[in-house]
C-alpha cells in the first residue's frame, strides 16, 4: 500500500473514531468499545474495498455490508457520513427520538444501511441471502458482514456458515471482529466460542487471519477473500475493543456505556494527538 | 359430497402454477415434501433452495434475498415458522417490511397424530402482534390458490396459514376472486353471526344447517384475512345479528376470536363466544377424534351460537 493511501485511510479512521465518540457522548448511551474496534475494518470497506455510490444508496449492483453486530452502529454511521451518504452533523443526533440514526441500524430510515440488524446472529443470514440473490441473478456484486466474536455464540451464525458453504457463496465475506470481550467479560470465560479458524474451516470456509487495526493486513486479507473461488471467506480480524482510547481499550465495561463530558474530552484529545 | 383437498396441496400447486407467470424464489427447511413446495422445486429447481433444518436462518436468508428486490416464499410448519423463527420474522422480515411470504403449513389441531409439539395453536396470536404483518388463512383449495397469487403481487410481509388435512372445496375456482381484507359472507342470517377462518369454515356452514333445523337463522362469514381484520363487516354483523361466534383451529387466546372481540368491544359491544382450543396444548389422535375433543364440531358451534344468542 502506498504511503498516501495509508495516510488517507488512517485519517478517515480517525474521523470515524471521532464520529463514534461524538454520537455515543451526545446520546449518553451506546456501544463505543466494539465500534472503535472495527474503525479500520469499516473504513477500509467503505473507502477501499466496496463498490458503492453514496449518491445512489440503493443502486442494485452495489456491494453490500451487513453490520451483523448491529450495536456498533455508531461506527457504521460515522463511516457512511464521512463517505457522503448524509451530513456528519447528523452524528450528534444518534439515538434521539426524532433522529434517523437509530440505536441499531434501520435500513428503511438511514441512507446506506443495507440491512436492519441489532439482534445478534441474524445479520449473517441476511448477508447469505444477498449473496445468494447475486448468484441467482448472475450479478457480480459482493456481500460483506461484520460479525462479533461474542455474537458467534449464537447458533444461527453456524446455520448461516453451513448455508454459505453449501451454496458455495464465494461472493460472501464475513469479517469476524475478534476483540475477545463481551458484556459479561472475556469471551473465553463467558462461553468460549474459539477457535474460530478451525470452526469456520471445518464448515468449509476459506479462513484468513488479519490484524484489524493494520490497513496493509486488511488489504491483503480482502484481496485473499476476493481471490478465493468456490467457497465463502471469513477474515478473522484480531482487534482491541475500545481501540484508540487508552482508558477504554480491552475493558468490557466500555461495551455499552458512554463517556461523560470529561472522558469525552480526554478521548477526543487522545485520538487527535495520535499518529 | 364435495371434493376434498388440503390447502397446503393447493399452496404447492399454486407456487408451481404461478412460477411461470411471476418471478419469485422459494425456500424450505427440509419439509418440501410436506409443505408441498416440492411441487415447485420439481418445476423450477433453479429458484428453489432448501435451507435444511434451520428455520431461523431460512427466515433471515429470505429477508436478505428480499432486500435485493425479489419476492420470496419461505415455508415450514407453522410451529417452526411463527414459533421457532418468531424473532427472525419480526426483526429481519417485518421491521424492514420486506417482501417475504411465510408459507406456514400444518397449522392447528388437524395435524393429528404428530401431537402437541407439531400442532401450532398460537401462530395467529404472535403474528398478529407484529406491526405490518398481513395474515391470511384460506378456507379451501380455491381460496388458497387465489391467496398465493395475491401474495405474490402484494408488497410486504405476509403470513399464509395452511392446513395438513384435506378439507372440502367450498368455492368455485372459475369465478372466485380473493379480496384482501374483505370478509366473505357465505350465508345470510339474522340471529347470530358465525365467523370462521381456515379449515373451520366448513364446520361453521354445517353448524348453520343444524341451527336452521331449529329455526335459528345464522349468518356465516369466512374471515380469510385475519389481519387487517375487516372491521366494518364485523361491526355490521354485530349490529345486524346482535351476537357473534368465532371458530378457529387456534387457541381462543390471541387468534380470530380475540381479533373479533377487540373490534366489537371497541365500537359495538355484543356477545362474542369463541370456539377454539381452550388454552391447552393439543395431543395425538385421529383428526375426527381431536376435533370432537376440542369442540371443533358443528354440534358444538351450534350450541355456542345458542349461548351467544342467550347473552343478547
Amino acid at each position: 500500500m502506498d504511503n498516501a493511501k495509508l495516510l488517507s485511510l488512517k485519517e478517515t479512521a480517525r474521523k470515524v473514531r471521532l464520529g463514534i465518540l461524538e454520537g455515543v457522548h451526545a446520546a449518553a448511551s451506546g456501544h463505543p468499545g466494539g465500534s472503535l474496534s472495527i474503525a479500520e475494518i469499516i473504513t477500509y470497506l467503505y473507502f477501499e474495498e466496496m463498490n458503492v455510490d453514496p449518491a445512489n444508496p440503493k443502486w442494485e449492483d452495489r456491494d453490500r455490508l451487513v453490520l451483523s453486530k448491529g450495536h456498533t452502529a455508531p461506527a457504521l454511521y460515522a463511516a457512511l457520513a464521512n463517505k457522503g451518504y448524509f451530513s456528519t452533523d447528523a452524528l450528534s443526533t444518534l439515538r434521539q427520538v426524532d433522529s434517523f440514526l437509530q440505536g441499531h441500524p434501520d435500513m428503511k430510515g438511514t441512507p446506506g444501511v443495507d440491512m436492519s440488524t441489532g439482534s445478534l446472529g441474524l445479520g449473517v443470514s441476511a448477508a447469505c441471502g444477498m449473496a445468494l440473490a447475486a448468484k441467482i441473478d448472475g450479478k457480480d456484486y459482493r456481500t460483506y458482514a461484520i460479525v462479533g466474536d461474542g455474537e458467534s455464540q449464537e447458533g444461527q451464525v453456524w446455520e448461516a456458515a453451513m448455508f454459505a458453504a453449501h451454496y458455495k457463496l464465494d461472493n460472501l465475506c464475513f469479517i469476524l471482529d475478534l476483540n475477545g470481550l463481551q458484556i459479561d467479560g472475556r469471551i473465553t470465560d463467558v462461553m468460549n466460542p474459539t477457535p474460530h479458524d478451525e470452526k469456520f474451516g471445518a464448515f468449509g470456509w476459506n479462513v484468513i487471519l488479519a490484524d484489524a487495526h493494520d490497513f496493509e493486513s486488511l488489504e491483503d486479507a480482502f484481496a485473499a477473500a476476493r481471490a478465493c473461488k468456490g467457497k465463502p471467506s471469513v477474515i478473522i480480524a484480531r482487534s482491541v475493543k475500545g481501540k484508540g482510547v487508552s482508558f477504554m481499550e480491552d475493558q468490557a465495561g466500555w461495551h455499552g456505556s458512554a463517556p461523560n463530558d470529561e472522558q469525552y474530552a480526554a478521548a477526543v484529545a487522545e485520538i487527535n494527538s495520535a499518529n | 359430497m364435495a371434493e376434498k383437498i388440503a390447502t397446503r396441496e393447493a399452496y404447492g400447486n399454486a407456487l408451481a402454477e404461478f412460477g411461470d407467470k411471476y418471478d419469485f424464489v422459494v425456500l424450505d427447511a427440509d419439509l418440501a415434501a410436506a409443505t408441498k413446495t416440492g411441487i415447485f422445486k420439481k418445476k423450477f429447481p433453479e429458484r428453489f433452495f432448501d435451507c435444511g433444518i434451520a428455520e431461523g436462518n431460512m427466515m433471515t436468508v429470505a429477508a436478505g434475498i428480499a432486500t435485493t428486490g425479489k419476492t420470496v416464499f419461505a415455508s415450514t410448519f407453522a410451529m417452526f415458522a411463527a414459533g421457532r423463527a418468531f424473532e427472525q420474522i419480526r426483526n429481519s422480515i417485518a421491521y424492514p417490511h420486506l417482501n417475504v411470504k411465510i408459507g406456514a403449513t400444518h397449522a392447528g389441531i388437524t395435524v393429528g397424530e404428530d401431537g402437541a409439539t407439531h400442532q401450532c395453536l398460537e401462530d395467529i396470536g404472535v403474528m398478529r402482534t407484529i406491526p405490518g404483518m398481513a395474515i391470511v388463512n384460506p378456507a379451501d383449495a380455491v381460496e388458497a390458490r387465489a391467496a398465493v397469487e395475491w401474495a405474490i403481487n402484494y408488497k410486504g410481509p405476509v403470513y399464509l396459514r395452511f392446513g395438513r388435512l384435506a378439507v372440502p372445496v367450498l368455492f368455485n375456482g372459475a369465478d372466485y376472486k380473493f379480496e384482501f381484507g374483505k370478509n366473505v359472507r357465505l350465508r345470510e342470517g339474522k340471529d347470530v353471526t358465525i365467523m370462521a377462518s381456515g379449515t373451520t369454515v366448513s364446520i361453521a356452514l354445517e353448524a348453520a344447517e343444524l341451527l336452521a333445523a331449529e329455526g335459528i337463522s345464522a349468518r356465516v362469514t369466512n374471515v380469510h384475512t385475519i389481519k387487517p381484520l375487516d372491521t366494518a363487516d364485523v361491526l355490521a354483523s354485530a349490529a345486524e345479528t346482535g351476537a357473534i361466534v368465532t371458530v378457529e383451529e387456534h387457541n381462543v387466546i390471541g387468534g380470530l376470536g380475540s381479533a373479533v372481540a377487540e373490534a366489537v368491544c371497541a365500537a359495538r359491544p355484543v356477545p362474542v363466544v369463541r370456539v377454539g382450543t381452550e388454552d391447552v396444548f393439543g395431543r395425538s389422535g385421529k383428526v375426527p377424534a381431536l376435533l370432537e375433543a376440542y369442540g371443533l364440531t358443528a354440534a358444538n358451534v351450534a350450541a355456542k351460537a345458542k349461548t351467544a344468542i342467550s347473552l343478547k
